[in-house]
């Protein structure tokens, strides 16, 4: 390894700083939801007060918010890796369109998507105020992350030659979907849950518009308690939102890894 | 059709069908509703001809601009540091950097405030340092730091993975040409990585024009489009001027983001 020069030193020193701006902030709300009076500081002593007050007061959102985001992930399993299988299979112009407009939803903003959605079926008064309008737009979100997540999966590995495989050796349609396609998306199919849990649990921008007062989210919650509660039960929230989604976020990175080490072993 | 053929579409079909009544549908159903107002077609005009929406369309759009400029500046070099360089921590370093990736846009807003608020790190540095408490977070300010912060995730991941496949060689013999370092971050490494930056930089540039929640917790006072929508459709109950507005900037935010195109992959605007 080569000596370090100052050069080195100096751009050690911005990233750390980088990291600092992203992460000193998340330590400073956890830390905020968990002491007394976090305008005197840690001296002030630690306590669950603030913990206890909004698991009483914002419990439902809590739950809610799991809810949808395990409904969502069903969803998005039954719709998308049968979809995924079907745009893997049919290469070609039709597929990538499909595949573009799938991922609409992800690049036009949020707000955008609920307007629409509420001025189609507002009309429709049950639908329009249950819990399941919310999991419409959760799943029009978080379908793209999906199917591009168990596409890519079945762009890596031949599908077609281990199909063929099986489909020489007398292995039916079905037989193969369960004991040669699934087995192999695996990794894909994973990726693409943690990452749909995630996206569900922390969404606000669709949320806030198609909630009603009886189906608040934790994101919902969230921008409530900013809004109107001191900075310690904010922050309380916002501790019990990263204990919730921080080890989804982890299982993301954890199953990233092997992807960025493949590119590095064909670098030299 | 064969038989294959018609497998193939079964399989698709459930997600074709939830697709096009719960998107497709409500998307041609918000174009008609925005023409249907008092003003008629012309709402779709108003984005331009209407003061208040143009200098919120103006002010977003700067906003946007900066943040994307300064976001491909931190973003590209850390993500060139990172890549280039193998030390003890580095990939905690990393794992950090892309940590915030799912943030969703209030909780970011939230950042800002414990940064930047009344009670913020900032204003305790600033006082120890000057005496005087520095609080921007409910500001411009706030915003383009708050965007910053979920811009740099996604844009890290996408130079990283860009840096990775730039050839050390290149630089290698240009610096035996005789290039000092900044002619060679200039001229090999910024050409080289530049597919990369405006992919990323389409990507951070329609996600701050769309963001919401992050402009919603910290300022309902600063005119950027998506909260001027908001304000419309609520406390102007104008439901057909939202519905245009919020149809134009689909339209504006998808856009660019097809001159992106698939280089990013599924890293596309998460939070917001």
């Amino acid at each position: 390894m080569r000596r370090r020069g100052p050069a080195f030193w100096c751009l050690l020193g911005f990233t750390l700083c980088v990291c600092a701006f992203l992460i000193v902030p998340v330590g400073m709300s956890m830390l905020a939801g968990v002491t007394v009076n976090y305008q005197s500081g840690i001296g002030s002593g630690m306590t669950l007060r603030w913990v206890a007050q909004v698991w009483d007061g914002y419990r439902d959102t809590i739950f809610r918010s799991v809810g949808i985001a395990l409904a969502c992930l069903a969803c998005t399993l039954l719709l998308g890796v049968p979809a995924a299988y079907a745009l893997a299979r049919r290469q070609g112009a039709l597929a990538r369109t499909i595949e573009e407009l799938l991922v609409m939803p992800v690049a036009i903003p949020g707000l955008a998507t609920a307007m629409a959605l509420i001025v189609t079926y507002n009309t429709l008064g049950e639908f329009r105020t249950s819990w399941t309008f919310i999991l419409t737009g959760h799943v029009l979100f978080t379908l793209p992350f999906m199917v591009r997540s168990v596409l890519a999966v079945m762009g890596a590995i031949d599908l077609k030659t281990l199909e063929e495989g099986a489909a020489s050796l007398g292995a039916g349609f079905f037989r193969r979907v369960f004991t040669v396609v699934l087995p192999n998306c695996r990794s894909g199919i994973l990726a693409g849950s943690l990452m749909v849990v995630t996206l569900s649990m922390g969404e606000f921008n669709m949320t806030w518009l198609l909630h009603t007062p009886l189906t608040k989210t934790l994101p919902v919650g969230l921008a409530d308690a900013y809004a109107s509660l001191r900075l310690e039960v904010g922050s309380a929230y916002t501790l019990v939102f990263f204990v919730m989604i921080v080890p989804l976020l982890i299982g993301i990175q954890v199953l990233a890894r092997p992807v960025e080490l493949g590119t590095k072993a064909t670098r030299r | 059709m064969s038989r294959s053929n018609r497998l193939l579409l079964l399989l698709f079909l459930p997600a074709g069908i939830v697709f096009a009544a719960f998107f497709l549908v409500p998307l041609g159903q918000l174009f008609v509703i925005g023409g249907t107002g008092k003003e008629g077609w012309s709402a779709y005009g108003a984005i331009l001809t209407n003061r208040n929406y143009f200098n919120s369309l103006v002010s977003t759009t700067l906003l946007s601009a900066s943040v994307t400029a300064a976001t491909l500046a931190i973003s590209g070099i850390a993500g060139v540091f990172l890549t280039r360089n193998r030390f003890w921590g580095r990939v905690a370093l990393v794992a950090m950097l892309t940590f915030p990736l799912a943030f969703p846009g209030v909780v970011i807003g939230f950042m800002v405030i414990m940064l930047a608020g009344r009670q913020g790190v900032i204003g305790d540095i600033s006082e120890w340092l000057t005496g005087e408490r520095l609080v921007f977070a409910y500001s411009m300010m706030g915003l383009f730091v708050g965007y910053i912060y979920f811009s740099i995730p996604r844009t890290i991941l996408t130079v990283m993975a860009a840096a990775e496949k730039l050839d050390p060689k290149v630089e290698e013999a240009a610096r035996s040409l005789g290039a000092g370092p900044l002619r060679v971050v200039r001229d090999v490494i910024v050409p080289g990585l530049k597919p990369a930056l405006l992919s990323a930089g389409a990507i951070c540039f329609a996600t701050a024009m769309g963001a919401f929640g992050t402009a919603f917790t910290l300022a309902t006072r600063i005119n950027v489009l998506p909260v001027t929508i908001y304000g419309v459709f609520t406390e102007e109950a104008n439901i057909a001027a939202a519905a245009a507005l919020s149809f134009v900037l689909g339209v504006l935010t998808w856009a660019v983001l097809a001159l992106a195109r698939t280089a990013a992959g599924s890293t596309v605007a998460a939070a917001g």
